[in-house]
This record gives structure tokens, C-alpha cells and sequence, in this order.
């Protein structure tokens, strides 16, 4: 109990779990738009390891910082676009088409990263983005400027979904498409726009990983933290100040089995059961939420137009 | 841009409609060869022969394919029913274990003098295996019939933690003693193993029971009436439901099929090929049986054929790649974008688009 208490009352553990919760915040609010739009998007695992691999390239190929993070919210958007392609234009299951999304970026990324250091076995690495020391907020200032983007993208997104007529046209083609497409709402370039942007968001978590919390490129660097995202979003009710709020608890759990395991030592408790509290507390919250849960109507339903 | 349904597709076009695919598969993933600086001819020319141009090349890929097999027929069967059960890794993992902890009985019942004989152990070992990889489906299946949980959030969150489960179990209860320090588990006793078909080859009898497990399932989607009930809640629960079919029951028997399956592929991994469970027995064969399942349009059969073609383009990358400087990586490029190729010429054998 008293190494609880320890725990938290240290800031650098609260240090932590906000580093640890800005990848999963930057990953639910994309997966947020994708989903409010009425487009699952199981891409995200893949597509966070390809922004993650092409910010990072782009950095070490010379460019500044954040055009890596543009390279990273491109790639994004590209697949979000192949996504945008195969699930609203060709209504192809968009379970299956975010999967093989997944597999694709996840091995294109590797096998670009092999093409491009065919021999090293010690990845290459770069020089990340710098703590904010200038900000007079404690534990922010120990952040990178992305978890400030981060934090700042939760209610500009919140303002877009819900005070302004893009936004509104986004919430209806998730709600009911055969209204928004009476009331002039182009349903597929809606719907389009919200993946491509989602993704955009996606790739930039991912590079969040590479050019700010990490220095280089790891294989099995995202490890789960895109599915992480999906069960975020249904534990949000798709709103995005419940996905900060997720996110960070998820950080917190994370970053405190962390902590516990190095106070306690394995001999109590096997590190595996630490290890798996943040993936059972998911399942837990999607339990407890689902009866109350608001699904975006049209989730997963394909719109065809002039089809039942 | 806009799709029409087409009146009737001609049978040309579904013929050619996955040769298509692979061709632009082929192509697109050319260029990442030419990327490498590699020869696309050789490279593909070294690939082919790599998977399927010796008897070695073809045993080796007839190995791997038997694990596919299986969870492809898991993917298969829960598809049909529209449970999406991304979780067929974490069942493989749970069947595994469930394998080495019944057929390790057997060493320990002969030290007490109580000899377990080999034809009760073996099905005892794949029943537990099967019941295990069931289990693990359930609490997803009744949690999406009764409570309305997206299955392919928590089958998917419980791969990660049926791996921790598995790793606690190798570091602890289970762990082989003799294994110097690695987490592994006690080998299966010789008699457990399954025997090789062919002699200085990898491929064992776990084809057989893989293959007439496939016609089995072909069989019971085809002429049962839980085949029939699940094609029903397939198409359309509300009105399957409707016309009186039992859906949250037609759901957990297929939730129970679809995790035995792959429960069993873990089990005739360990008892065919490695004899032990280790953390890394499985490169997501979970996750591959999936694109499988879709390769085969959820056919059974057809899932014999694509767990072949997949399994052949895996081991042919993997000396492909030690003859010429391409990465293996690109095995499972071309598995990715022949999924996503596959199902957009399928659609467009069933739809017309319409530029407009």
C-alpha cells in the first residue's frame, strides 16, 4: 500500500502516463472520426506502424521534425484512403478491409525498413523532439510539443463534431445516410474526408512513437496499441472528451503495473498478471458500457445509394 | 462513383476473377522487388521454386499449411455467422497449452505406476486442446448475443492476454525444467507425436486430420440444420430470427466450433512439429487464417487450396530470401495485398461500377 502511495505521489509517474496516453489519445481520436462517420477503421494497427516507420525515415533522411509528422499523417491519409476506396466506394466488409489494411502497411513498413538497412542490427536513430522546458505547466513541460497537439486536438475535434456544419454532415452520414444524402450531404465524400483524416491522425500516433518518445524504429513497436484504441472509442461513447479521459486511465493502469512490478519484484506476483490488467480492463469497460452504449447508427452498414 | 447490382455474373468472370487478383498482386509487389534491386523473374522464379518446386520445398509448405488450414476453417466457419473471431491466435495458444498439460499426464501418471495408454491420451489431449480453444470464444460470443460487445474488440484483446497467460505458464507451472532457462514447455512423450507421412520430411499426419476436418465442416454447413442456422444468422439475424431460428444459441455453437478448430491447430502443432509450446510457436497463424477464410470466399474446401498458396508463398519468401536480397517481408505483402485484391474482384464480379 505504502509503494502505492509512493508511486503516485511521484510526478514522474504522472510524467509517464501522460506520455504513455498521447499515442492512444492521437489513435482513438482517429478512430473516433472514422467511426462517427459510420466506418470501422481496423487499419489503425498498421497504419500507426507505418506513420511511425515513414516519420521516422523522412527525419532520418534529413528532413525537419515535423515534416515528419506531415510524412507520417500523409501515409496515414494514403491508407485511410485505400480504406475510404474498398469499404464506402466498393462496400466491401469493413471489418475484413481494415484487417488486410493492417497486414499490409505493417509489412510493407518492415519490409521498407529492411530494403533500407539491409545489414544493421542496432536501428539507426535520430535526434527527437525536445521537452517543452518553456512551459510554466508542471508535468507538461516534461512533455513533447506532440502531446501538446494532442491534448489541443481534443476539443478543437470536439468543437468540429459538434458545432459546425462539416461536423454535423459527419454525424449524420454515420446516423442515417439516407437523410444526410436528402438534406444534399454527399454520404461517400463525407465519409471519405472523416477516413482520410482519421487515418491522418492515426499515422501521426504512430509517429509519436518514433520521433518523440522513442528515437528509431523497433519491429512490434506499436504492439497492440491500435486495438487498444478501437475498445477506447466504444468506451468513450464516441465522444472525444471521454477518449482523453479513457485514454489517460488506460496510461495510467499502464504505467502503473509498470511501476508496481519494479517496487514489488516479480517474486508476489508473476509480471504477466501486471502485464495483462490494462487488456482486461478493456474488455471490462466494453461490458459495462455496451448496455448504455450510442453506436453511430450506420456503423458498419454500407450505404448503397438507391439500395435497401 | 457508384456499384449496380449485375443481373448475373458470367462464369468467365468468376474464373477469372482471382487470377486477376494475382496477377495484380504480382505486379504491384514487383515493384517492391525492383525496389530491393532484385529481378522480378528470378525473384518470383526463386519463390516459386522456394514453396513447391522440390519435395522438400513442397513438404515444408504442406507443413506450415496445416496449422492454416485449420484456423482458416475457424475464420470460415465464424464468418459464415458473421461472428468476426479475430481471436483464433489467443485459441491456438490456449489449445497448445491445454495439449502439453493433458499429454504431460502422461508421464506423470506412469511415474505413480498409473499408465495412461497412448490411444485414450491422444484424444483425450486433442479433446482438452479443442475444449480449451472453445472456452476462450465463448465468454466473446455470449457477451455479442446478450450484451451487444463487438466480438472483434475483445477476441482480439484476448490474444494479447491469453500470450501473457501462456508466458506466465512457461516461466511457472509449466515450465521444462531441463529447458535451460528458456520458457518452454515439457516435450510431449514420443507416443503423442504424430507421425511423418513421408520419410526425412516435416509433414505429418495433421494433414489428414486437418483435410477431413475441412470436409466435415463443408459437410455440416452444407446438409445439417445448424449448417443451415448459420447461414441464416449469416445473412441476416433480425430475420433469421424472425423465421424462427434460435440466434444466440446458433451463435455460441458456432462460436464453440469455430475456437475447437483452432484450439486443435495448436494441439497438432505440438503434437506434429514443435512437441513443446514456446512463446513463438505460432507467426500469427491466428491472424493469417483470416485472409485465408476470405482467399477461399469461406469455403472449406477452398480453404485447403488457399492455406496451400499461402503457406507455399511464406516458405518459398523465406529461401527466396536467402538466395537474393529481398526481404522476407514481402511473403506477407503479397498475402495482404492478394486479400485486399481477391475481395475487390469478387465484388466486381457481383457489382457494376458506374463512373458518374
Amino acid at each position: 500500500m505504502t509503494e502505492l502511495l509512493d508511486i503516485l505521489a511521484n510526478p514522474a509517474f504522472w510524467i509517464a502516463t501522460l506520455r504513455t496516453g498521447t499515442p492512444l489519445i492521437l489513435g482513438t481520436l482517429g478512430v473516433l472520426m472514422c467511426e462517427r462517420a459510420g466506418v470501422l477503421n481496423l487499419g489503425i494497427e498498421g497504419i500507426m506502424v507505418a506513420g511511425a516507420f515513414t516519420g521516422w525515415l523522412a527525419v532520418y533522411l534529413g528532413l525537419p521534425l515535423w515534416a515528419g509528422v506531415g510524412v507520417a499523417a500523409l501515409t496515414g491519409a494514403a491508407f485511410g484512403l485505400l480504406h475510404a476506396l474498398l469499404t464506402v466506394g466498393l462496400a466491401l466488409s469493413q471489418h475484413v478491409s481494415g484487417l488486410g489494411i493492417t497486414m499490409l502497411a505493417t509489412a510493407l513498413s518492415y519490409f521498407g525498413y529492411r530494403v533500407s538497412f539491409p545489414k544493421v542490427n542496432t536501428p539507426p536513430t535520430i535526434t527527437p523532439f525536445a521537452e517543452m522546458a518553456w512551459l510554466p505547466v508542471p508535468i507538461l513541460q516534461n512533455q513533447t510539443p506532440l502531446t501538446l497537439l494532442a491534448l489541443l486536438l481534443v476539443p478543437a475535434i470536439a468543437y468540429l463534431l459538434n458545432r459546425t456544419p462539416a461536423g454535423l454532415s459527419l454525424r449524420m452520414v454515420g446516423e442515417n445516410p439516407r437523410a444526410a444524402e436528402g438534406q444534399g450531404v454527399s454520404v461517400a465524400a463525407t465519409r471519405t474526408a472523416a477516413i482520410v483524416a482519421g487515418s491522418a491522425l492515426m499515422g501521426v500516433a504512430g509517429a509519436f512513437l518514433t520521433l518523440s518518445a522513442f528515437n528509431a524504429f523497433f519491429f512490434n513497436m506499436v504492439n497492440g496499441r491500435g486495438w487498444i484504441c478501437v475498445a477506447l472509442v466504444v468506451f468513450a461513447s464516441w465522444r472525444p472528451g471521454k477518449a482523453l479521459l479513457g485514454a489517460l486511465l488506460f496510461a495510467f493502469f499502464d504505467a502503473l503495473q509498470l511501476r508496481l512490478q519494479q517496487a514489488t519484484g516479480e517474486a508476489i506476483v508473476p509480471y504477466q498478471l501486471y502485464l495483462m490488467l490494462p487488456y482486461a480492463l478493456s474488455i471490462l469497460a466494453l461490458v459495462l458500457v455496451a448496455r448504455r452504449a450510442a453506436y453511430p447508427q450506420a456503423l458498419m452498414k454500407p450505404y448503397r445509394k438507391g439500395e435497401r | 462513383m457508384r456499384l449496380e447490382k449485375r443481373n448475373r455474373s458470367s462464369a468467365l468472370a468468376l474464373l477469372l476473377a482471382p487470377v486477376g487478383a494475382a496477377v495484380f498482386t504480382l505486379l504491384v509487389s514487383g515493384l517492391l522487388v525492383l525496389w530491393a534491386g532484385a529481378p522480378v523473374a528470378q525473384t518470383y522464379g526463386l519463390l516459386f521454386k522456394g514453396g513447391f518446386g522440390s519435395v522438400f520445398a513442397l513438404s515444408e509448405t504442406l507443413t506450415r499449411a496445416i496449422p492454416l488450414i485449420l484456423t482458416g476453417l475457424a475464420a470460415t466457419v465464424a464468418f459464415k455467422a458473421r461472428l468476426f473471431n479475430i481471436g483464433a491466435e489467443g485459441q491456438l495458444y490456449a489449445g497448445a497449452l491445454a495439449a502439453v498439460a493433458v499429454g504431460g499426464m502422461h508421464g506423470a501418471a506412469s511415474g505413480s505406476g498409473l499408465a495412461w495408454s497412448p490411444w485414450l491420451l491422444f484424444p483425450l489431449m486433442l479433446a482438452a486442446a479443442a475444449l480449451a480453444g472453445a472456452a476462450l470464444l465463448l465468454g466473446p460470443a455470449l457477451m455479442k448475443a446478450r450484451l451487444g460487445v463487438d466480438e472483434v474488440v475483445t477476441t482480439l484483446l484476448l490474444n494479447f492476454i491469453m500470450l501473457l497467460f501462456v508466458s506466465m505458464m512457461l516461466d511457472g507451472p509449466m515450465k521444462d525444467p531441463t529447458a535451460m532457462g528458456w520458457p518452454q514447455s515439457v516435450a510431449l512423450q514420443g507416443e503423442l507425436e504424430l507421425t511423418k507421412l513421408v520419410e526425412q520430411t516435416r509433414v505429418h499426419t495433421g494433414l489428414l486430420i486437418a483435410s477431413a476436418l475441412a470436409v466435415l465442416v463443408w459437410a455440416l454447413l452444407k446438409f445439417t440444420v445448424l449448417g443451415f442456422d448459420i447461414r441464416a444468422v449469416g445473412a441476416n439475424a433480425r430475420a433469421a430470427a424472425f423465421a424462427g431460428v434460435p440466434v444466440t444459441r446458433t451463435v455460441v455453437l458456432v462460436a464453440l466450433i469455430s475456437g475447437a478448430l483452432a484450439g486443435l491447430a495448436g494441439a497438432i502443432e505440438v503434437a506434429g512439429r514443435t512437441s513443446y509450446v514456446t512463446l513463438d510457436m505460432s507467426p500469427g497463424y491466428g491472424y493469417t487464417g483470416i485472409v485465408i477464410a476470405m482467399l477461399a470466399g469461406l469455403h472449406p474446401i477452398g480453404v485447403l487450396a488457399a492455406s496451400v498458396f499461402v503457406a507455399g508463398v511464406l516458405v518459398g519468401a523465406d529461401s527466396m530470401s536467402r538466395a537474393i536480397n529481398v526481404p522476407t517481408y514481402i511473403a506477407d505483402v503479397i498475402v495482404a495485398a492478394s486479400l485486399l485484391s481477391v475481395l475487390v474482384a469478387t465484388m466486381l464480379t457481383q457489382y457494376r461500377l458506374r463512373w458518374k
